[in-house]
């Protein structure tokens, strides 16, 4: 059965399209300022390619440190319920919200050389200061909430119902994990983790502020675009629609694996729970 | 029924952003009619727009202060940012009357696009020293110092006044730093020296001073030599020419020598 279009008053109309407009024209113009002739010299140099490649490598590092921290804490604030909890996922979330260079701020007073956490870390040997770590700790600090945030929606969107017959049926707490729960928010996982990466490639302020500005060691591509639109505007357009290029693959992936408000996530889990029954 | 009341507070919702533009367009009429464009002399007011350079931003704050006690009816808007920062802003046409740039390159670029009225004049220089964190944990009492090996050093990336600056110091020392960050401003040097991230940055001697009792400077006799010269000039895209040629003149004169001194600057 096809789906009438509701219809809506006019002005909600117009408002959209001033709203699309006001995404998309920025981008459209920005398009139209790149020196086509020069664009692959120009996104293809030493340094671009070192700063491209810089970025795809922490990001890659800080989304699996994402997914590994992630996935548990989604889990404690969709599967559990404890006093405080409502502020902790709060204080779980503020990174989405704060500006990114509040968080280099903290990070640098948390693991910088005088920070909370600098004196131990350098009896242990461990030297953040302007190193690759420190912008692998920026970016999943920024790009945590995204991880949590999709997949607690997702957990609780599908409830627990499959869980508790899997645990009657005998299955153990971590095959009821394993076999159950995280085959059905598998598509929020890996959504979570695409712009959980998205999120990683962009960040820039925190970055900035905490781990420094160095070719090939701290010098992510967003840093480099903001270098380089001192004295080569050209050079930052070319290699800012690269970032935007990657920013919609990235967005249309993720949108991809969960339609909005599509079923995917709903997904029958029968044979998965049948499975978690048999194992041992 | 239900269909009407959605109706009249679309209207209404329409109306807020109408309501707004209108604020904005009265408010900027009102900046407009401002009396005292007269072309030469001393004006009497008249609202100006000054973009200056990010290590300009204490004396010409003070100096701003002074200009509209001196002249009545005067008001000075500051818009303090990295000098190639405020000339791209200024080349895609945003509004300014004075443009006071930390180098003559930044200068020049705002220059090609026509936008001076008149030649730029220079009005103050700056030489660079070494910041330390207050304690001096690495014990940098040189920039051979900062150059030896396992000392942290951040200096400005070339790609900024301040970092070309530091790589000519280099050249004249013959001292070959390896830096372990290169950052887009003098700020962000100071930043990460001041937090002692970094045992040691090279920025302006005015950037020392004004950051007070956050970092030590270390005087760099050899590095005298390397001198960046600060240009200041008023736009042509200005609707209060005579205003902004006062403040000009009153930067260049004796006025802003006393206040550019005091903060470090050099005389021109």
């Amino acid at each position: 059965m096809e789906l009438t279009a509701v219809r809506l008053p006019r002005w909600v109309l117009v408002l959209a399209a001033v709203g699309a407009l006001f995404v998309v024209l920025p981008l459209v113009a920005m398009a139209l300022r790149v020196d086509w002739p020069h664009f692959v010299p120009l996104v293809t140099s030493e340094s671009a390619r070192a700063a491209l490649l810089l970025s795809l490598r922490t990001s890659l590092a800080a989304t699996a440190l994402c997914v590994v921290f992630g996935v548990p804490m989604a889990l404690v604030l969709a599967r559990t319920s404890f006093r405080g909890q409502r502020i902790l996922r709060s204080l779980v979330l503020l990174p989405l919200v704060l500006p990114p260079v509040v968080g280099g701020i903290a990070l640098l007073y948390t693991f910088g050389r005088r920070g909370l956490l600098g004196g131990t870390l350098e009896t242990l040997g461990v030297d953040i200061a302007f190193s690759t770590t420190a912008v692998v700790l920026s970016q999943a600090f920024v790009a945590l909430p995204f991880l949590v945030l999709s997949l607690e929606g997702a957990l609780r969107t599908v409830g627990t119902r499959y869980e508790a017959v899997g645990a009657t049926l005998g299955a153990s707490r971590w095959t009821v994990l394993r076999r159950v729960t995280l085959p059905l928010v598998l598509p929020a996982l890996v959504s979570g983790a695409v712009l959980s990466f998205a999120r990683a490639l962009g960040e820039f302020g925190a970055t900035l502020t905490f781990a420094g500005s160095l070719e090939g060691t701290t010098r992510t591509l967003p840093l480099e675009i903001y270098l380089q639109r001192e004295t080569d505007p050209d050079a930052a357009v070319a290699l800012s629609l690269i970032l935007v290029v990657v920013a919609i693959l990235v967005v249309g992936a993720a949108h991809r694996v969960r339609p909005l408000g599509g079923p995917a996530t709903a997904r029958p889990p029968a044979p998965a729970v049948r499975r978690a029954a048999g194992a041992p | 029924m239900i269909r009407m009341r959605l109706l009249t507070r679309g209207r209404r919702l329409l109306l807020l952003p109408a309501a707004v533009l209108v604020v904005l367009g009265v408010s900027a009429c009102g900046a407009d009619g401002a009396p005292g464009d007269d072309a030469t002399g001393d004006s009497d007011g008249g609202s100006i727009t000054v973009f200056a350079a990010a290590s300009l931003k204490e004396p010409f704050t003070a100096l701003a202060e002074q200009f509209e006690d001196a002249h009545p009816g005067a008001e000075v808007t500051l818009n303090f940012a990295g000098s190639s920062d405020l000339a791209t802003q200024l080349v895609e046409g945003a509004p300014a009357d004075v443009f006071a740039s930390a180098d003559e390159s930044t200068m020049e670029s705002v220059r090609r696009a026509e936008l001076l009225d008149g030649e730029p004049i220079t009005f103050a220089t700056n030489t660079l020293q070494l910041a330390v964190p207050p304690d001096n944990p690495a014990g940098i009492a040189s920039l051979d110092d900062a150059a030896r090996p396992g000392v942290k050093t951040v200096v400005c990336a070339v790609q900024v006044p301040c970092g070309a600056a530091a790589a000519r110091v280099e050249e004249a020392t013959d001292v070959e730093l390896t830096p372990v960050s290169e950052e887009s401003s003098v700020t962000d040097v100071l930043g990460k020296v001041s937090s002692g991230e970094a045992d040691a940055g090279l920025v302006y001697v005015t950037d020392v001073r004004a950051a007070g009792e956050a970092v030590l400077g270390i005087a760099l006799p050899e590095a005298a030599d390397v001198v960046n010269s600060y240009p200041i000039a008023a736009l042509t895209g200005s609707q209060e020419s005579g205003a902004a040629r006062d403040f000009v003149d009153f930067v260049v004169g004796d006025d802003g020598r006393a206040v550019l001194e005091a903060a470090g600057f050099g005389a021109p």
